[in-house]
């Protein structure tokens, strides 16, 4: 084997095929401090470690919600949060078969010498920090690695810079018993189209399984995350069939068998978008050895959000909403979404916001 | 895409797809003059073309035999040649669902400043030569690199030196019409362990993949032809069951699914424990999105040829066992192989091993 020999292969193993267990995927609760305070500013709520943990109290004890989840990615902040009623969400998940992650990197910083690329931070003591987060009941980690599509990007230095962070992350995860997921999101900013995505992800994918090769990485205890493969924001929008076909072609030109799942991001679509998408790609006939599931974020929250509004009085009418998209999504993991979740309020709305940073 | 996707990619991706048909899989009789010379030999008979022709012709004609092969790997001297009765091989095969295929590469030289690691030359003219086996009906090729095992081998040169030979020699082969057998063969030869022999290969088949990506290969329209994962010659042999799991694992971690068909080397294994090991491979209960079959070369023709043993008298006993050694690979495919289908008995299982064999 060229990968190394883990004390927790075993384990990695179990896990990640277990997020990828069809019918279920994953929410992606880690928005950071500043980040969740830019989604509660958006409903006139306070950002402060009160309202955070209501929010997150919302979603975990949504009735019926956590049958169609597998995991959920967690901030460190929430990792130690609690009910109001004192029960740590991590029991909680763990109860309601849910296995809780945790977003272990630092954010980006940019690249002299490039036209604004990033490099993403966070290895020095990660190793730490991995024990750490396994002993408060973590067993899976995210780190986000960023590329953009323009004129003369994603460069050569940027794809190499990212896919060996990643592979590095990755490794020492897998030292300290969390199941990686490996995050390679291509920005889908610009004016370019679906083919110039395609490209562009199959060639930043490649990059990224030569990595994890390179640094001895058990890639049947890891999850990936990539975008879908999709026309740029500024292009004019095709069908879901289309992005589905020019998705599942990429990953069939790059991804390993041995990887159990592929974790979608939601980037800025819709949550509507999102889970249509999803379900196009479950239905597409062709040669698929990984499961198709979620990790979404705003396209699992916005609806919910919105309904919520930060009052207590709208916590049922808000937990329907997320019980709505998570079933649906849930649906769209086996192709048989039809498109009848409740369309609240908020659903079809484009998430999409311009360079957007977490 | 990251793929060219030139004028050919619709039959590129047809024929690749047709080789990998479950049930059938590559005759690779593609040995060069002086190779063909060194079995001839062993069978007594003289290194001089009609013998050469006689023997590809005694294998083209076995009744039924060419119903399991998908695609026949020629030298290029075999594929203007033609039966006794004049007609050309190429239509023979042909008329009989099988697909011509070339070698391509011009042998391997030695990597100044390693320990005996060689890579495989062949680049110069190749798009012009691809051009005239097209026309003479090939539509797939073949190109062996070489890796081996040792305390410092195979170097990271050697690795990146190979694969970025073969990922060129694919995408010539794919802008002039042949489906590329892309081989990265690791050598047998070895004290060192199964686990050695399995990291060694899924590095150097990630770097493959690597190579082929960065040279807008379209993977859909190749074949891989890799070595088992084995233990080293100087071990102790292993069961078909563990040969299966390692194999299937490497493949499973660094060949993408876009890849239509696996078409393994012999190396030196015997006809036997070659049927025996892809049997095991197609009966594992695992998830496999590419088809695992053959392209024997002394795998399927050892009892063949020395049935033949250069005797006209003795070619329809020859054919007979090159019919039951092709059924058997084909059943292997399928993974229902019943074992003991061994031909002529101990010829079958005499290992086909050579040190530091040379093509």
């Amino acid at each position: 084997m060229s990968c190394f020999k883990s004390k927790y292969t075993d384990e990695l193993i179990a896990n990640a095929a277990y997020i990828g267990t069809p019918g279920k995927g994953i929410l992606a609760a880690d928005e950071s401090t500043g980040t969740i305070g830019k989604r509660l500013a958006s409903i006139n709520v306070e950002n402060v470690e009160t309202n955070r943990r209501a929010l997150r109290e919302l979603l975990f004890t949504t009735p019926g919600a956590l049958q169609y989840l597998s995991g959920v990615i967690l901030y460190e902040e929430t990792l130690y949060q609690k009910t109001a009623a004192g029960k740590p969400f991590v029991e909680l998940l763990k109860e309601g078969g849910v296995l809780p992650g945790i977003k272990v990197d630092k954010g980006t910083v940019e690249l002299a010498g490039t036209n604004g690329e990033t490099t993403t931070i966070g290895l020095d003591g990660l190793g730490d920090r991995c024990k750490k987060y396994y002993e408060a009941g973590a067993r899976f980690a995210k780190w986000r690695a960023v590329l953009k599509i323009s004129a003369n990007e994603p460069s050569e230095l940027a794809i190499h810079e990212n896919a060996y962070g990643l592979a590095r992350y990755a490794v020492i995860c897998q030292e300290n018993g969390l199941v990686p997921i490996v995050e390679p999101e291509i920005l889908v900013d610009g004016s370019h189209d679906i083919e110039k995505c395609a490209y562009v992800t199959e060639r930043v994918l490649a990059a990224c399984y030569k990595a994890l090769n390179d640094h001895h990485v058990i890639l049947e205890g890891t999850l990936l995350k990539p975008n879908m493969v999709t026309p740029g924001s500024d292009s004019a929008k095709v069908a879901p069939e289309v992005i589905a076909e020019h998705t599942v072609r990429a990953l069939q030109r790059t991804v390993p068998a041995a990887v159990p799942a592929i974790v979608f991001l939601s980037g800025g679509q819709s949550e509507e978008e999102a889970t249509v998408n999803l379900n196009a790609m479950n239905q597409l006939k062709g040669k698929k050895p990984w499961s198709l599931t979620f990790s979404y974020g705003r396209a699992l929250q916005q609806s919910t959000l919105k309904t919520w509004a930060g009052k207590e009085e709208n916590v049922e009418k808000a937990q329907a909403a997320f019980l709505a998209r998570a079933r649906a999504n849930s649906e769209a993991t086996l192709g048989g979404y039809k498109g009848d979740a409740n369309l609240v309020d908020g659903a079809s709305e484009s998430l999409h916001v311009k360079d957007y940073k977490y | 895409m990251s793929a060219f996707v030139g004028k050919y990619a619709d039959e590129l991706i047809k024929t690749a797809k047709y080789i990998a048909t479950p049930g059938k899989g590559i005759l690779a009789a593609d040995e060069s003059t002086g190779t063909i010379g060194k079995r001839l030999a062993s069978i007594n008979v003289e290194n001089i073309e009609s013998n050469r022709q006689s023997l590809r012709e005694l294998l083209f004609t076995s009744p039924g035999a060419l119903s399991y092969i998908s695609g026949v790997i020629l030298f290029e001297e075999t594929l203007y040649q033609k039966t006794s009765d004049g007609k050309p091989f190429v239509d023979v095969l042909e008329e009989n669902g099988v697909i011509p295929g070339i070698k391509v590469d011009k042998g391997v030289v030695e990597l100044a400043g390693t320990n005996g690691e060689t890579t495989t030359q062949g680049l110069d003219s190749l798009g012009q030569r691809c051009q005239q086996y097209y026309k003479a009906g090939a539509r797939f090729a073949k190109w062996r690199a070489v890796l081996k095992i040792g305390p410092t081998e195979p170097s990271e040169l050697s690795i990146q030196e190979n694969a970025k030979g073969l990922a060129r020699y694919a995408i010539i082969c794919q802008e002039n019409g042949l489906v590329p057998i892309v081989e990265p063969e690791v050598l047998t030869d070895g004290n060192h362990d199964i686990k050695k022999c399995a990291a060694v290969t899924e590095t150097v088949l990630a770097a493959v993949y690597k190579a082929l990506n960065d040279h807008h290969v379209l993977l859909e329209g190749t074949l891989l032809k890799p070595n088992m994962v084995t233990p080293g010659s100087d071990s102790p042999k292993v069961g078909p069951e563990v040969i299966a799991e390692y194999t299937v694992a490497a493949l499973r971690r660094t060949v993408p699914p876009a890849v239509p068909g696996v078409v393994f080397l012999s190396g030196g294994q015997s006809e036997e424990e070659a049927t025996l090991n892809l049997d095991a491979m197609n009966k594992l209960e695992v998830l496999k999105p590419w088809t695992l079959s053959f392209s024997f070369g002394r795998a399927l023709q050892q009892s063949t040829l020395k049935t033949w043993a250069g005797k006209k008298e003795n070619v329809t006993k020859a054919q007979a066992t090159f019919l039951v050694r092709c059924k058997a690979n084909s059943d292997a495919t399928i993974g229902k192989y019943a074992g003991g289908g061994a031909g002529t008995g101990s010829a079958a299982s005499e290992s086909l091993f050579e040190k530091g064999y040379k093509y």
